[in-house]
């Protein structure tokens, strides 16, 4: 498959903020790519990129065979894009929302039509197209918005954080549209998100971590990276336990509120094992596999959701509002 | 058609499509004059007597009320991006493959088309203040009405180019709009006025947009706009409006292209 994006070296700067910091990799066609971090990471800003909406301070950005910097206008027609914020005129229906963009894309007035049928049946809002934007739900508006992204038949279709602020029954709904739209219509979904088990629905993810890429692979890779299983025990006295555990078996171990974990090769063959072996009471031991959760807080030290935000967070998220400010 | 062409003529289909979907409006926005003509034209009008030899104040004000409707829709129009900024549906536009000038263009020529049609609304109060109206008449004033509504939808453009909330747009319209208003001519004969109140009327543009339209609807009895002790003609009106207009849609085409 070649290659749809290619990010060779990419570096955005805010002042003396690195937004994105000399960052590489690669989607290929018809790929549904995952990119996550945590909030300011850096990923609306490499989005932003990508759709030419920000243009990169070093680095090289290639779209569709375009360099992003100099061809703006080549790749926003080959790119769909979903913004993490609404973006639908709410006066107008869902019809003349699609239809506006149809266009301004210049798609001719016959596959205009046929393309508009097509993609409100796609996202189930047929019965629903006359309908003003205003009286629709969060879910209806985003479906919209995916079905407006694809009206000019982009190769690619950016998504940035789709499902943000949604209930799990719309999100759930989404993905299944999205999976659909990868299936028949062949293009490339390239999603950031918040929610774990929906990175979960990528072909291979990115996560970046302070402007900087520190994993790309598919989900199952990434999760085995770790090391096998998980055991979470809770214990009389958890420092004495994990004192324990460090010198017999030389496991580091992770202190996670009031219990314990560690991760093993073999789980259930070595649960007999630590529970002869650990002279402090125990009192429970989970097993469980690891999850893309376990692999984020492994390599960026924190919880994918975690909205608390240090200093420099702050600033990014300030830098990221003004951006959004600007219009862009 | 090019993308720029394809871009202007979207944009401008929109608004379109939003006066169609809204005829009510028209007729909601006729009110205002209406209330501006009667109140003015009424209550002033006895005690400023006959403007001129077969003029009175209120067929004087008429004219001046067409214009102040004119700017004032096609004004609202333009600075309309700012709340397509705060909805989001801006960067729809923004991130479209058409360049920035027809963002601008489409903007301003569908607030101006806006702003002629509410024009022609209030126009038909004519017979009213007993003006008639004229086929003839209406074709010559709607091209005025035109490059007015294009100045002034401009105007809302270039500043919304830089606006990031609908906060400003009160203040806006107080130290902006309204001076604007006031200080062309709409509800008085610019004549005979002190030196400071009388340069800053003849700064303001609007005062040319507003003498045309009263010398074409007026004819002869219209009370003529002094410059320099010269009696200013439709054409050198018409000039200073376009030249205001080119200059203001200019920026705000260099506003919307220099964004970040």
């Amino acid at each position: 498959m070649p290659a749809i994006v290619e990010v060779e070296h990419l570096t955005r700067r805010f002042g003396d903020l690195t937004a994105v910091d000399d960052i590489g990799f690669e989607v290929a066609q018809g790929e549904v790519f995952g990119f996550l971090g945590p909030n300011g990471a850096g990923k609306s800003t490499t989005i932003n990129i990508l759709c030419t909406l920000l243009r990169p301070t070093a680095g090289r950005a290639v779209v569709c065979g375009l360099d992003v910097a100099h061809n703006q206008n080549q790749v926003r027609q080959c790119i769909g894009l979903v913004f993490q914020d609404p973006s639908l005129d709410e006066r107008m229906s869902a019809w003349e929302n699609l239809e506006f963009h149809g266009l301004v894309y210049g798609v001719p007035r016959r596959e205009r039509r046929q393309r508009l049928d097509e993609m409100l049946h796609m996202v189930g809002l047929w019965e629903r197209r006359h309908g003003l934007v205003k009286h629709f739900s969060g879910g209806m508006r985003r479906r919209l918005e995916i079905a407006r992204g694809l009206v000019h038949r982009p190769r690619i279709l950016f998504l940035d954080e789709p499902t943000l602020g949604l209930d799990p029954q719309t999100r759930a709904h989404i993905w299944e549209h999205l999976h659909g739209l990868r299936r028949e219509q062949g293009v490339t979904l390239f999603f950031t998100t918040h929610y774990m088990d929906e990175a979960e629905h990528a072909d291979r993810i990115g996560i970046i971590d302070r402007g900087r890429l520190v994993a790309l692979d598919t989900p199952e890779a990434l999760k085995q990276a770790l090391g096998g299983d998980i055991l979470i025990l809770k214990t009389a006295d958890n420092a004495a336990a994990a004192t324990e555990i460090d010198q017999r078996f030389g496991l580091p171990v992770t202190r996670d509120g009031d219990s314990l974990s560690l991760e093993v090769t073999n789980g259930s063959e070595f649960i007999p094992t630590l529970s002869r072996a650990l002279e402090t009471p125990i009192h429970s031991i989970t097993l469980r596999r690891p999850t893309l959760d376990d692999v984020f807080l492994r390599l960026t030290g924190r919880e994918l959701r975690d909205e608390e935000a240090t200093g420099m967070e702050t600033m990014r998220a300030w830098a990221r509002a003004r951006m959004r400010k600007a219009g862009r | 058609m090019t993308a720029a062409l394809r871009g202007i003529y979207t944009i401008w289909y929109r608004e379109a499509l939003r006066l169609r979907r809204d005829r009510l409006r028209l007729v909601g926005h006729m009110l205002s004059p209406l209330l501006f003509l009667l109140v003015f034209g009424v209550g002033l009008g006895r005690t400023m007597g006959g403007m001129a030899p077969g003029l009175d104040f209120m067929q004087f004000l008429f004219p001046g009320i067409v214009g102040m409707t004119v700017l004032m829709t096609a004004f609202m129009s333009g600075v309309s991006v700012v709340w397509e900024r705060e909805m989001g549906f801006l960067k729809e536009v923004l991130v479209a493959p058409i360049p920035r000038a027809s963002l601008v263009l489409g903007k301003t020529l569908g607030g101006g088309t806006v702003a002629v049609v509410q024009g022609i609304v209030v126009l038909l109060l004519a017979p009213l203040v007993g003006i008639s109206l004229s086929p003839v008449l209406l074709l010559k004033l709607l091209p005025l009405l035109l490059l007015e509504a294009l100045a002034l939808g401009g105007l809302g453009v270039l500043l919304a180019s830089r606006m990031y909330s609908m906060e400003g747009f009160q203040m806006l319209m107080g130290v902006l709009v309204m001076p604007m208003v006031f200080l062309s001519g709409v509800f008085f004969p610019v004549r005979d006025l002190p030196v400071w109140l009388g340069v800053v009327v003849h700064i303001n543009p609007v005062t040319y947009g507003v003498d045309a339209i009263r010398q074409v609807m007026l004819g002869e009895a219209a009370p003529r706009l002094l410059l320099f002790g010269q009696p200013v003609s439709v054409a050198q009106d018409i000039l200073a409006v376009t030249v205001f207009g080119a200059i203001i849609v200019a920026l705000a085409i260099w506003s919307f292209s220099h964004q970040g």
